[in-house]
């Protein structure tokens, strides 16, 4: 149920955003979603991919410094107070997240957030049993392709 | 006490009247016009600033014989001195000062602590350091009468640039191993002037120091100076309006841009001197009111200025790297110490009537060390401190820049996986531990960079490790 991200480093100055998500374009590999945090100086991105093998040989191939992360993809209602119920269920279970970003695209009436914990195992097992809605790998591509 | 010829003497007991008058008429590019900031000629110690040049050079060479004696019981020296039967007897002109070996800061090192020390241990008065490529600094040693010459020393400089008796100088260098606080301290207590030993840093406590006290003379860096500038406008009073009239900085190398924003921001006559730690600490050289050159208190330092490469001497007035003997120190006394600093010497007279010969500005240095905030700091001593913390790449690049009147260093580091994170806390974290470490093998604070793989440009042979953007040339 974990998803692979990738992320990588870019210093944070023009043009340096597109060269990576050109390489993998090139390489026919879908980005699913990505999410950018940076400084003044430097910036971590973070992409969802749907070959996440394949766009990290191409990344390093080119020569990009490139981490693998597990993270966990959670739906929740795409109405106020939806993700504050959910990460009251995540706090309440004592669980530590390292980062969170919202999936770009929405399914129904749901959003779609992408969660970094410390402890994805166990994340995944608290949230399935608070009857929270644990988005797989799969799903996700069927939400990708409509 | 006042001679006929209009200069004035502070060494009390030395007065004499047969100095060379000054022209007064002579121009020079960095005169000082405006009154405030006019400074009249006098000299502290007559009868060496003044001597004429046959009796520099004979009161030279017979302190280089006694030089040659006095190091003899350095291993160092004796050994070399062994090897090639050197003695006083070598030494027939001060040209033969090449016949004798030369000195270098990693012939310092290899004797650390004290191998360089050619009196008993508790003949010591004080002790100094300097700062040196690794962490750990170089010791300088001192007797009370190496003190007692160092304090006439800076004494000379800050006489001939204006201190007098009657001052009060605000002194906002480093108090501690670092020699300009200590040295210039006694310089001016020598002279008979008040101190504020104010020390480096907290620039608002020393301009409410200056308008409650007065001072006259400021003592310190000359970017301190402009910093101090800059703190005043912040505070909304103007800098021209501070009692300070005029300054002696030192510690870093500067140009005569720098001078003029000091002198104007201030409304100050500026003053330039020299030393290094490694032969005694400021007092080596310094500008009289003519300001064409640093005068080289020669009665106490032989100062060769030579080709760094050939090591043979430049012609007069080119630039070269000064080798200097010190002639008179007791505690660690050397022979031709390669300082790395590159200026020119001038041996013509001077207007103000020494005769002894000037130095320029420093204007570069023969190895990779920078200066930075007057702080010394070697590219290898970064190098150490990446070290330190694991992952970190060989590939790193220093670029020192002055945006305002502080210099700024930053340090780019390539980034690799091992020490790359997908978690922003853990990235800043690596660069604030990264900067803890060169803090303390460096003593500065460095912006740290981190910058993507291979971005650093690679070089075949020796890497270039520094980007220096200050333009502290001539
Ligand atoms: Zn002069």
């Amino acid at each position: 149920m974990k998803l692979q991200q990738l992320s990588l480093f870019l210093e944070n100055r023009p043009g340096r955003l597109g060269a990576p998500l050109e390489a993998i374009a090139k390489e026919g590999i879908n980005i699913l979603t990505l999410s950018l945090a940076d400084t003044a100086q430097f910036g971590i991105l973070r992409l969802i991919v749907r070959e996440w093998d394949k766009a990290k040989q191409v990344l390093e191939d080119a020569g990009w410094v490139v981490n693998l992360t597990e993270v966990v993809a959670v739906d929740v209602l795409d109405r106020p107070g939806g993700l504050a119920e959910a990460l009251a269920v995540l706090e309440g279970a004592g669980l530590n997240i390292e980062y969170m970003y919202a999936f770009s695209l929405r399914r129904g009436d749901k959003a779609i957030l992408i969660f970094r914990f410390e402890d994805p195992d166990r994340a995944i097992a608290v949230l399935l049993e608070k009857g929270l809605h644990v988005v797989d790998g799969d799903e996700l591509l069927s939400v990708v392709s409509g | 006490m006042r001679g006929t010829t209009g200069i004035e003497f502070l060494g009390s007991d030395r007065f004499r009247t047969d100095a060379t008058p000054i022209n007064g008429s002579r121009t020079m590019p960095a005169q000082i016009h405006e009154a405030r900031r006019q400074i009249e000629h006098r000299i502290w110690d007559p009868d060496a600033e003044t001597l004429p040049r046959d009796g520099i050079e004979a009161l030279q060479l017979e302190r280089l014989r006694e030089l040659v004696t006095r190091v003899a019981r350095v291993p160092f020296y004796r050994d070399h001195f062994a090897h090639r039967e050197i003695g006083p007897h070598s030494i027939r002109s001060l040209a033969d000062v090449r016949r004798l070996p030369l000195t270098t800061k990693d012939d310092l090192r290899r004797q650390h602590p004290f191998g360089f020390l050619a009196v008993p241990r508790k003949a010591l008065a004080r002790i100094h350091g300097s700062s040196g490529t690794t962490g750990r600094p170089t010791f300088v040693a001192y007797t009370a009468r190496d003190l007692e010459t160092w304090s006439n020393l800076c004494a000379r400089f800050l006489v001939a640039g204006g201190l007098r008796p009657e001052h009060t100088a605000q002194v906002a260098f480093g108090y501690g191993l670092f020699t300009g606080g200590f040295g210039l301290h006694y310089g001016i207590e020598r002279v008979g002037a008040a101190i504020i030993p104010a020390a480096a840093g907290n620039t608002r406590r020393q301009i409410e120091i200056m308008r409650d006290l007065d001072p006259e003379v400021l003592i310190c860096t000359p970017s301190y100076a402009l910093t101090i500038a800059d703190s005043a406008r912040e505070l909304g009073i103007d800098p021209r309006s501070l009692p300070i009239r005029f300054g002696h900085f030192g510690g870093e190398p500067w140009t005569e841009d720098m001078r003029r924003e000091i002198e104007d921001q201030l409304d100050i006559a500026a003053f330039n001197n020299y030393g290094l730690s490694e032969v005694i600490g400021p007092g080596v050289s310094g500008e009289c009111p003519e300001r064409t050159g640093m005068h080289i208190q020669e009665d106490h330092f032989l100062v060769e200025c030579l080709d760094p490469e050939s090591l043979e001497p430049v012609p007069e007035g080119e630039p070269g790297e000064l080798v200097i003997s010190t002639l008179t120190r007791e505690a660690m006394p050397l022979i031709r110490y390669r300082t790395r600093d590159i200026a020119r010497l001038y041996r013509e007279p001077c207007a103000c009537g020494r005769r002894t010969t000037r130095m320029s500005r420093i204007t570069g240095r023969t190895d990779d060390m920078l200066i930075i905030r007057g702080v010394n700091v070697f590219p290898s001593q970064i190098e150490e401190a990446l070290l330190r913390v694991e992952g970190t790449t060989p590939h790193y690049l220093i670029e020192v820049s002055r945006p305002g009147t502080l210099d700024e260093v930053h340090v780019k580091v390539e980034i690799r996986p091992e020490i790359f994170s997908d978690r922003m806390d853990r990235m800043q974290a690596l660069c604030e531990r990264i900067s803890r470490e060169i803090n303390t093998v460096a003593g500065i604070r460095a912006h740290v960079d981190l910058v993507e793989p291979r971005s650093i440009e690679r070089f075949v042979g020796k890497a270039k490790r520094v980007l220096d953007r200050r333009n502290l040339g001539e």
